[in-house]
């Protein structure tokens, strides 16, 4: 009998039983009394929804998209998605200048990286900031990633030849964040695997993953980058290689978001796409080993990204640093930083996003760490410019501690 | 990934065995689908009517304190409830009579506490009952989204406030013997009920709100991280699917997020509650269980299962999984030899271990002594 399978609603909304419990987990709830909190903007108002679009509720943009209230509900209800869903339905406002330059992370990555030294040194102004802030209501407290001088990409243009050379190979979609900001992690990558005799390849071609244009609303982009996307995905999944990634959300976007927000069928390639971290457990677990540094020694207390937890993987980057001679771990409590992306350089969110973080910023100074190590580059940002402790992928830390001849 | 005991549910039952483990040296996974019933915690453990010295231990070193006093409890309703073993917010009373003149106190905007059905039932009995909304300036930020007006957002506020609300009360007070509050307090400040006590110059008495349960929180996150600080692995938002067996032994679980990537131990667990917490589905043939395709004790006519009369004694609620007496499950009347099934999803089909927090305690503490127990060969 497979009655309830014909009963399914959508994103499971009817599973909600009102227990309330998504309220009791929501960040956004605790701060800022103008958020309708999870189940009122989640189930209850797609009932009202259904019936007429007039009960949407322009408050849903203070929604981060974090899911805890996903990962908190007993009864599978896909509350954030709900939610993201019925912005991206009911609100058909063209998104604001600000919010598509804020989600263009590619169009500015291949802007500002030819002259990142001076797009670095001008976004760090205050002036330039008061500027963004008056014109674009980008916050003039956020303070912006800096860009590299040269991307990821093309670095990995002048190693392929060594790449290849390794019988092993994986591709690796490192995101716009390792391409335009912080190719130091995708070189990271590049050594850890290699010294587990793998070797590292690009995808054809790839594209931003789309998540900050998905809470943006911009669909018709978000879609052309899926579309795109997968395709990549294919081509690589068709060579039988597995795709390894360093950024929790750009991996919860790739597998989960696309088919639930965007529709996109990822079928094909969805379990194919793996977290670096889960990749390198799951060879050590098979017996492969690394040569640690014998003097090596961290301090390290690692916070788990939103959509980490969501994803359900922490416990692989959890167990790889426990695993390194000379880490002193500490697993911080399962708190949310509150950037979510764009949402805290946004000026109405600055001070919520500041007030939810203090949850995790106040554990980070108790323990006081060496390093806060973490599997997201916008918590990254989050951490360094609230707390002043420096944040590191657990690749980079796992790189760092690992001899470099093998 | 590998270890001694997988547990799948991870609410009072799974969160018992699992520090108890731990506790033992044994590594363990606990696998948890959501929160769980603790929501919902009355703050009583039913039907347990020792105070078993493993149980208040476990409890104390969670840093939960409670205290054993055999007689009843104040329901939101007015009326009484035999308890026994609760946590200390809550005030047990040798008979079902709490004073003469009581002064009910909520907050004004808060819709999860009834005063006046409360005072209603008390009145019945022949007490004086008063009922004052606090107006609190630091609740109206919350009141802007009345329909999140809940316990717990409350329970965040008064954390910071609760002097106020004290000085509120001493000045609201005339010649009442007793204070009754919404259970609000002590959701991470765990100390904030007795300072509340030890601030009123009258007899406090907590009473439940509807969910969520506040100290239902507070016990399920200190639960939790005392859990993890043994060094326990709680997979939150994750749900077991499958599982891999042979010759009646668990092998591995798979789960919705950990895909290919197998959960494997020497011995498992399923606590995954009754009907609200999805360890029991039903459709309109059969009640099942849906990891591991359990027997289920039910009766054959779906007829039988429930009683037209709605308020009346459910039959369904009692059906469970079948065990075996060391509470191995049983599959086609055979038991697993390493699976044991504890907590809501044995229903009433273990009478000797009784319902609700009793069962799920004493069921936890009998399948680890079963794992613990060295070999006979």
């Amino acid at each position: 009998m497979k009655l309830q399978e014909y009963t399914l609603s959508t994103h499971n909304f009817e599973e909600c039983m009102k227990c309330t419990v998504c309220t009791a987990y929501c960040p956004v709830l605790q701060v800022n009394p103008l958020y309708p909190g999870p189940k009122q903007a989640g189930p209850d108002g797609e009932r009202l929804r259904l019936k007429d679009p007039f009960f949407f509720n322009y408050a849903l943009k203070y929604c981060l998209n974090c899911k805890r209230c996903e990962v908190a509900c007993p009864s599978g209800v896909k509350v954030a998605d709900l939610i993201q869903s019925a912005r991206i339905k009911y609100d058909t406002s063209p998104p604001k200048w600000r919010d598509r330059l804020l989600a263009s992370t590619d169009f500015m990555g291949s802007l500002a990286r030819p002259v990142a030294p001076i797009a670095n040194a001008v976004t760090g102004l205050g002036v330039t900031r008061s500027m963004m802030d008056a014109m674009f209501k980008i916050d003039h407290r956020r303070i912006f990633p800096k860009y590299s001088p040269y991307s990821f990409e093309f670095w990995m243009g002048r190693h392929e030849k060594e790449q290849a050379a390794f019988s092993e190979q994986v591709a690796y979609f490192h995101g716009c964040y390792v391409n335009y900001n912080y190719p130091r992690l995708g070189k990271d990558l590049v050594k850890v695997l290699n010294a587990l005799g793998v070797g590292v390849q690009l995808l054809e071609k790839e594209k931003c993953c789309g998540i900050a244009m998905i809470t943006n609303r911009m669909m018709k982009e978000a879609t052309r980058n899926a579309n795109h996307n997968v395709g990549a995905l294919a081509k690589a999944v068709d060579k039988g290689l597995m795709v390894i990634t360093t950024s929790s959300t750009c991996t919860l976007t790739l597998r989960d978001e696309y088919p639930s927000l965007l529709g996109v069928d990822n079928s094909g390639v969805r379990d194919f796409v793996m977290m670096a971290t889960r990749y390198i457990y799951e060879r050590l677990e098979k017996g492969a080993t690394l040569r640690f540094k014998s003097d090596y020694h961290k301090k390290v207390a690692y916070h788990t990204p939103c959509h980490m937890e969501k994803l359900g993987w922490g416990i692989f980057s959890e167990k790889l640093l426990r695993m390194i001679p000379g880490v002193e771990f500490t697993m911080l409590d399962s708190a949310c930083c509150g950037i979510a992306g764009t949402y805290g350089f946004k000026r109405e969110n600055y001070e919520a996003s500041q007030a939810i973080g203090e949850n995790l910023f106040t554990q980070i100074r108790a323990v006081d760490p060496e390093v806060v190590a973490c599997d997201c580059e916008t918590c990254k940002w989050q951490i360094e410019m609230s707390t002043g402790y420096t944040v590191m992928n657990p690749i980079s830390i796992l790189a760092e501690a690992i001899e470099d001849k093998q | 990934m590998r270890f001694n005991t997988v547990i799948i549910g991870g609410g009072l039952a799974g969160l018992t065995a699992g520090i108890t483990l731990q506790k033992a040296g044994r590594s363990t996974a606990i696998i948890s689908t959501g929160q769980n019933a603790l929501y919902f915690f009355s703050g009583s453990f039913e039907s347990l009517e020792e105070a078993p010295q493993r149980i208040t231990d476990l409890f104390t070193e969670a840093g939960i304190g409670l205290h054993y006093n055999p007689g009843v409890r104040l329901m939101p309703m007015g009326t009484f409830r035999k308890a026994v073993l609760s946590l200390e917010d809550i005030s047990l009373f040798p008979e079902p009579k709490i004073g003469n003149k009581a002064l009910i106190v909520s907050f004004t905007g808060y819709h999860d506490f009834f005063c006046s059905f409360l005072a209603e039932g008390l009145e019945k009995q022949g007490m004086q009952c008063r009922v004052k909304l606090l107006n609190l300036p630091e609740l109206e930020q919350l009141e802007k989204s009345p329909s999140e007006m809940r316990s717990v957002q409350i329970a965040r506020t008064m954390d910071r406030i609760w002097e106020t609300v004290v000085r509120e009360i001493r000045i609201l007070l005339r010649d009442e013997d007793t204070v009754i509050l919404p259970q609000v307090f002590g959701l991470k400040d765990t100390s904030v009920p007795s300072r509340i006590r030890q601030g009123v110059p009258a007899q406090v008495v907590f009473t439940g709100t509807l969910p969520p349960s506040v100290p239902g929180v507070r016990t399920q996150m200190l639960l939790k991280r005392r859990y993890e600080l043994l060094g326990g692995t709680y997979l939150m938002g994750d749900e077991a699917t499958g599982a891999h067996v042979h010759n009646k032994v668990v092998h591995s679980v798979v789960t919705q997020n950990l895909g290919n990537h197998f959960l494997e131990a020497d011995n498992f667990i399923l606590a995954t509650g009754g009907f609200f917490s999805k360890g029991l589905k039903s459709n309109p043939f059969e009640i099942s269980e849906p990891v591991f395709d359990l027997d289920v004790e039910q009766a054959e006519d779906r007829s039988d299962w429930y009683n037209p009369e709605f308020m009346r004694e459910q039959p369904y609620m009692k059906y469970g999984v079948a065990t075996d007496p060391a509470l191995h499950a049983l599959s086609g009347g055979e038991p697993y030899k390493n699976l044991f099934a504890i907590g809501s999803i044995l229903g009433e089909t273990r009478p000797d271990l009784g319902t609700g927090g009793g069962l799920a305690l004493r069921s936890a503490l009998a399948a680890v002594d079963e794992i613990l127990k060295p070999d006979e060969e």
